[in-house]
């Protein structure tokens, strides 16, 4: 084959990529272009504080209400009480793989663990319906086993692979250097692992955290199946919560097109996109200080 | 291989644009679904150059799929609202409503409810939030939770109309997406209460006397029975022939038949 053909495939292997990874953008483009445009009649005509802030969420009678504070209020509560228990789990798993297991458990226990985030959600939500929202209302003697901590206890242990995962992956990432320092100190295991180790690989800790939570806001399946979805403002995760995810899921497919309605989906979807971005902004900020301080210091 | 693949993939969409002369598409209410289902099913035996395809959805996406021109017929378990026939209006679309059955809404309880009878008053006040407790019924003492469904399906605006007279479910109720998954949180909760089609009703959960009335086949077609509703399959005013021979199997005898077999109420 001669320079010259050679030259050109390249070329166009390079263009053909360029415009592939080009399409991921359009696509984002599209869908944020989407979102806008269809939640800004509800912000126009219900008003965007009176929405924010307002805590009846009654769409469909008349007169309607559109105020999403109830639902927020239950993306938080549910995404707390996940947190508490992923952050834990996974740290506690990414701490013994990366320091204290075996070569052997280490080629055992990650691929499991990665196994556990690749399950559908649906799983889990099935397995919450038959199996712990019984148990938590028998346990907490409560009316009915649907409610926050459910969907809760669900998204927890479905997130905390996430988290162990990629913290795993940072714990890796600390120079071996730094630990021999810190033994040739003197420091034993936990003193090593709590004052050098975690410590270093902290940044990539918190990522892991911070794109752990947006899973658990995004996630649709499980708090549909198990929150209960009553639009209340919860006092207590024993109450039934209504996400937001699961609101937009629930309604749109029964929503008169452009309507009111229709139009206050597209504004949850909307903030429930921003928080998510503002998310992974942050994960992508944090996880780039991280990698640049790792490099100055090695 | 590859160039084999494209040539395979390129006759596959030309044969579905060919083939879409011979295709009905049903979309819409997740309470019709199973009539159009078996319909399609048993319909399509008869004439096999047919194809019908048959979705969910909701009576919302059924009925906006056909003012936009994707479906031809759309399944639905309330009437069109005005603003649909507002947008069917400006596309220029007449539509054409069939009732094909009716539905009752049946309210149940967990079997081991000791409660048979409730006025429309009680009804009302239950899923208002104005009686908490079933002590106040003269049940046990256990706090009352309510199952409704989202405020969007179907049998939800039916029931708010019928039973409700338009008054807010209490927030604190229970929201389900499905008549399947309300029944099974009442089989699952001793103190719920919940509402559903007729068509899901099973042995697992307890069916309640509206106002001493008990729902039923006969007590809904003599009008009786005050918590039903009619079901409708809406097309377009001037239907392709094959979609009127469609419907009318429906409406027929055996189409009718299929109604009850799913559960239904059969209007003949």
């Amino acid at each position: 084959m001669s320079i010259k053909s050679e030259n050109f495939r390249e070329k166009a292997i390079e263009y053909t990529l360029f415009i592939l990874s080009l399409s991921a953008i359009i696509f984002l483009a599209g869908i944020i272009f989407t979102l806008i445009k269809e939640a800004i009649p509800a912000f126009k005509e219900i008003g965007f504080f009176k929405m924010l802030l307002s805590k009846d969420w009654y769409p469909t009678y008349d007169p309607p209400d559109f105020g999403i504070l109830p639902l927020m209020a239950g993306t938080m509560v549910v995404t707390v009480i996940a947190l508490l228990i992923s952050i834990p789990l996974g740290l506690a798993c990414a701490i013994y793989i990366s320091e204290l297991a075996g070569k052997r458990e280490k080629v055992f226990l990650k691929p499991f663990i990665e196994l556990l985030s690749s399950i559908p959600s649906v799983v889990y939500g099935f397995w919450g319906i038959v199996f712990l929202a019984p148990a938590i209302q028998k346990y907490f003697d409560i009316p009915s086993g649907y409610c926050a901590i459910t969907s809760g206890i669900v998204l927890g242990i479905m997130s905390a692979p996430i988290i162990a995962s990629l913290s795993e992956d940072s714990l890796n990432y600390v120079p071996k250097s730094f630990k021999e320092a810190a033994f040739a100190l003197g420091s034993n295991k936990f003193e090593t692992l709590m004052n050098v180790t975690i410590p270093a690989a902290a940044s990539g800790i918190i990522t892991s955290i911070i794109l752990g939570t947006g899973r658990i806001i995004g996630e649709t399946m499980v708090v549909l199946m198990l929150s209960g979805g009553a639009a209340i403002m919860p006092t207590s995760a024993l109450e039934p919560v209504r996400p937001m995810t699961s609101a937009i899921a629930a309604e749109m497919g029964e929503a008169a097109f452009k309507t009111l309605h229709y139009y206050s989906l597209f504004a949850i979807a909307l903030i429930l996109f921003a928080i998510t971005f503002v998310l992974n902004m942050l994960a992508e900020k944090i996880s780039k200080k991280y990698r640049i301080k790792l490099g100055s210091s090695r | 291989m590859k160039k084999n693949i494209m040539t395979a993939l390129i006759a596959a969409m030309f044969t579905s644009v060919f083939a879409a002369q011979n295709k009905i598409v049903v979309e819409g209410s997740t309470t019709v679904l199973p009539i159009a289902q078996k319909a399609a099913e048993v319909y399509m035996k008869k004439n096999p150059s047919l194809n019908i395809i048959v979705r969910g959805g909701g009576s919302g996406v059924g009925l906006t799929s056909i003012i936009d021109g994707t479906c031809d017929i759309a399944d639905s378990s309330r009437a069109i609202k005005q603003k649909e026939l507002d947008n069917a209006f400006k596309k220029g679309k007449k539509l054409k409503a069939h009732t094909v059955a009716m539905d009752g809404i049946v309210l149940i309880v967990n079997p081991s409810n000791k409660i048979e009878n409730l006025t429309s008053q009680q009804v009302k006040d239950i899923f208002t939030g104005k009686i908490k407790n079933w002590k106040e019924l003269g049940g046990e003492n256990m706090k009352i939770v309510a199952v409704s469904r989202d405020s969007a399906s179907g049998t939800f605006e039916a029931f708010m109309e019928l039973a409700l007279e338009k008054k807010r479910v209490r927030p604190d109720a229970l929201t389900q997406a499905s008549n399947q998954a309300v029944a099974n949180i009442v089989a699952q909760t001793p103190a719920a209460i919940g509402y559903i089609g007729l068509g899901y009703l099973s042995d697992k959960v307890k069916a309640v006397k509206y106002n001493g009335i008990e729902a039923s086949v006969e007590t809904v077609l003599k009008n009786k029975y005050s918590l039903a509703r009619p079901l409708f399959m809406y097309t377009e005013m001037n239907m392709k022939p094959e979609v009127k021979k469609f419907i009318d199997f429906v409406k027929s005898v055996e189409g009718m038949d299929i109604v009850k077999e799913a559960g239904f109420i059969a209007l003949k």
